[in-house]
C-alpha cells in the first residue's frame, strides 16, 4: 500500500472539537476522533497507509480507520504522498468583462480637516491633490457619465453601489445630491436598483444634509477615531485645532434620526490611540454607533502616526479580546457591533478562496474628479494606476494586465502561508505606500493576519458548535 | 460523510460535489442569492496517469520519451525548470544541496521554479 501525507491546512481547536481550514479550498471541517489521529500522524510528515493502520490498531476498529482515511482523501485533505513539489497556484483569470458591482466616486479631493496621517494629503499621498491636474470638484457632468458609467459596466447585475467618497464628500453635496437623483432615476429606466453609501467625517453634516440623506436612505459611514484625546490628535483642522466637539453634536443627532441601515464609525488606528476596547466603548455606548471597523494607518514606518513595532502585537490582542466579545455576544444571539470580526466570520462562513485581495480593479473600481477610472479610491487620480475614463470606458488590456500581474500565484511569499485564501497579500495601496509596487505582498502584516484569522476561525469554530443557527441567520447558507 | 462533518459553505459545497452532486445543487440549498467565489477553490490537479516510480527514466531509458507521469507534458526542459524533477524524482545527477540537514530552506523563496528559479540561494558549505 502506498504511502500518504496531508494536503495543506490549518488545524485549529475551538468548543472542545478539532478542525481543519483545508488551504487553499478555505473548505473547513470537523474532525472525529478518528479523523484526528491520522492528522496528528501525518503532521509534516508522509506515511505508508498500512504503518498508518498499525499504528492505529490498538485505538479505532481498522475499517473506521480505513473509512475515515478515505473520507480525508474525498476532501482532499490527505493523498498520495509524492514528493512535495514547489507549485505556483493555477492562475484562471475571470471572463471579461466582469460586472461592475461598485462604483468609488470622489466627488472632490478637497478636505476641510487636515488630518496628518491622510493618505490623500499627508506625507505618502500619490497624487497631488494641491497642485495637481485633477480639478478640486467633480463637475456635474461628470459624475453623471459615471453613473452611466456604472451602469453599463454592472452588465447583468440587478443592483449597482455607488459611493461617494472625497476628500471631504459633502464639500461638494450639491453634485451628490443632484447625481443620486440622477443615478434613481436612470436606474429605473434600466431596471436595476442602485444603492447608495458614503464616507464623511461629520464636520458638514448639516439638518439639511441629514434630511436628504436619511430620506434617499443613503448608507453612512463617518471616520472617527475615537475619544476627544484620540480624535484630536491627527483629526484636526487646518488650523490645528481638533475636531471632536465639533462633530459630537452633528454625530449624536445622525444617530438619533436615522431609521435605516446601521451607521458604522471607521476608526483610523494610529499610535495615538491603541486602547481599541476604549474606543470601541466611547463609539458604541457613549456616542451611539450600531458598528465599528478598525483599520492600521496606512504609512511608511517612519511617521509619527505609524505604528511601531510592538503597536501590531498590542493591537492583535485587543483585537482579540474585542472579537471574544462579539463570540459571547453571538453566543447569547446578543448583537455586537465590532464589524472587522463579522467580516472575517462572513468570508469563513462562505469559504472565500481570493485569487486578488480585494475586488480593486475587478468589481470596484474608483473615479477621480475627472472622470478617471483607479483601481480603487484609494488610487483615484494617479496616471499609473487608471484603467480608462468613465468617458471611454474600461481599458481592458491594461485591466487584464493588472489582474495576471497580481495574481496571488504571482505573489511568491504568500505560496506556503495558510491564511492566503483570505488575505491573498492584502491591500494594494498599503504595498505601495510601504513598498512601492502594488504587486508586492504586505509582508509586515503576516503575523498579525495569521493570528487574527486564526482567532476567529476559533470562534468560527466555536460558534459552529454552539450556535450554528447564528452563523445560518447572520452569514446565511443552510447547513446539511 | 462519518468522521468529517462539512463546516462552512465551501466544504458543504465540497461535499456534495464529490458526493456524486453537482454544485449548482449545493450552492441552490446553501443560499441561491450568493454567488460563491471560487477562484482557488479548484485548482487544475495533475492528471492521474500511471505512476510511474523513480522519476521520468524508469521505463524509456534515457527519458526525454516520457515524463514522469507517463505522458508528454512535462519531458526535460531547461535546468531551471526541470531541476526539482531531475534531483529529486529523477536518477539525473542535477547538483543541490542537501536539504535534509545543512539547508532545508534553500527553496523557500522559489514556488514556481520557471518564474522563481533566481531566488534559490546559493549555499556556502
Amino acid at each position: 500500500m502506498s504511502a500518504v501525507a496531508a494536503r495543506e491546512m490549518h488545524r485549529f481547536r475551538a468548543g472542545g472539537r478539532e478542525f481543519a481550514y483545508l488551504v487553499p479550498s478555505a473548505a473547513i471541517f470537523a474532525l472525529d476522533e478518528t479523523a484526528t489521529a491520522i492528522l496528528d500522524r501525518l503532521d509534516g510528515k508522509s506515511v505508508a497507509a498500512d504503518a498508518l493502520l498499525r499504528d492505529l490498531k490498538e485505538l479505532f476498529p481498522e475499517d473506521d480507520v480505513r473509512e475515515s482515511l478515505a473520507e480525508l482523501g474525498r476532501v482532499q485533505a490527505v493523498g498520495p504522498a509524492r514528493v512535495a513539489l514547489p507549485m505556483a497556484g493555477a492562475k484562471a483569470l475571470p471572463s471579461q468583462p466582469f460586472p461592475l458591482t461598485t462604483l468609488v466616486l470622489n466627488v472632490t479631493n478637497q478636505c476641510n480637516l487636515s488630518c496628518t496621517y491622510c493618505y490623500e494629503y499627508g506625507e505618502d499621498k500619490i497624487v497631488d491633490t494641491k497642485q495637481g491636474a485633477q480639478p478640486k470638484f467633480m463637475t456635474e457632468e461628470t459624475a453623471r457619465a459615471s453613473v452611466d458609467f456604472m451602469l453599463k459596466e454592472s452588465g447583468a447585475n440587478k443592483v449597482a453601489h455607488l459611493t461617494f467618497f472625497g476628500g471631504e464628500t459633502l464639500l461638494n453635496f450639491p453634485v451628490l445630491k443632484s447625481t443620486v437623483a440622477y443615478a434613481k432615476a436612470r436606474g429605473e429606466e434600466l431596471g436595476k436598483l442602485v444603492d447608495f453609501s458614503l464616507t464623511t467625517n461629520a464636520t458638514l453634516l448639516r439638518p439639511e444634509v441629514l434630511d436628504f440623506l436619511l430620506e434617499n436612505d443613503v448608507g453612512i459611514t463617518i471616520s472617527m477615531d475615537g475619544p476627544k484625546e484620540v480624535q484630536d490628535r491627527f483629526r484636526i483642522f487646518p488650523g490645528g485645532a481638533g475636531s471632536y466637539d465639533v462633530i459630537l453634536p452633528k454625530v449624536k443627532e445622525l444617530l438619533r434620526r436615522h431609521r435605516g441601515r446601521p451607521v458604522g464609525a471607521r476608526v483610523t488606528l494610529t499610535s495615538a490611540g491603541l486602547d481599541i476596547r476604549a474606543i470601541y466603548r466611547h463609539l458604541t455606548e457613549e456616542v451611539g454607533f450600531h458598528e465599528v471597523g478598525f483599520a492600521p494607518v496606512t504609512t511608511s514606518p517612519q511617521r509619527e502616526h505609524a505604528l511601531g513595532e510592538g503597536g501590531f502585537d498590542a493591537m492583535l490582542e485587543q483585537f482579540r479580546e474585542l472579537a471574544l466579545e462579539f463570540r459571547d455576544a453571538a453566543l447569547e444571539d446578543r448583537p455586537h457591533g465590532f464589524s472587522n470580526v463579522k467580516d472575517t466570520i462572513a468570508e469563513i462562513h462562505k469559504g472565500v478562496a481570493k485569487a486578488w485581495p480585494c475586488g480593486a480593479g475587478l468589481g470596484l473600481m474608483g473615479v477621480a474628479t475627472d472622470g478617471e477610472v483607479a483601481l480603487c479610491h484609494r488610487f483615484a487620480g494617479s496616471a499609473e494606476h487608471s484603467l480608462g475614463t468613465v468617458r471611454d470606458g474600461i481599458d481592458r488590456d491594461r485591466q487584464a494586465a493588472f489582474l495576471d500581474a497580481h495574481h496571488i500565484a504571482e505573489k511568491t511569499d504568500c505560496q506556503r502561508c495558510w491564511a492566503r485564501p483570505l488575505c491573498a497579500g492584502g491591500c494594494y495601496h498599503e504595498a505601495y505606500t510601504r513598498y512601492g509596487t502594488t504587486q508586492r505582498p504586505n509582508l509586515h502584516y503576516c503575523e498579525w493576519i495569521r493570528g487574527w484569522t486564526h482567532t476567529c476561525l476559533e470562534i468560527y469554530g466555536e460558534l459552529s458548535e454552539k450556535n450554528p443557527r447564528f452563523l445560518t441567520r447572520s452569514f446565511g447558507g443552510g447547513q446539511a | 460523510m462519518k468522521h468529517l462533518r462539512a463546516v462552512n459553505r465551501k466544504a458543504d459545497l465540497i461535499e456534495h460535489v464529490t458526493g456524486g452532486g453537482r454544485a449548482e445543487e449545493a450552492d441552490a440549498r446553501s443560499d441561491p442569492a450568493a454567488g460563491d467565489v471560487v477562484a482557488l477553490a479548484d485548482p487544475p490537479q495533475q492528471p492521474q496517469g500511471p505512476w510511474v516510480p523513480l522519476g521520468c527514466s524508469f521505463v524509456f531509458f534515457p527519458g526525454w520519451e516520457v515524463d514522469k507521469s507517463g505522458g508528454t507534458a512535462g519531458l526535460c526542459q531547461p535546468v531551471e525548470r526541470d531541476l526539482f524533477d531531475c534531483h529529486i524524482g529523477c536518477f539525473w545527477p542535477a547538483q543541490v544541496p542537501d536539504q535534509l540537514n545543512h539547508a532545508p530552506d534553500w527553496t523557500g523563496k522559489c514556488a514556481a521554479a520557471q518564474k522563481d528559479w533566481r531566488k534559490i540561494d546559493l549555499i556556502f558549505p
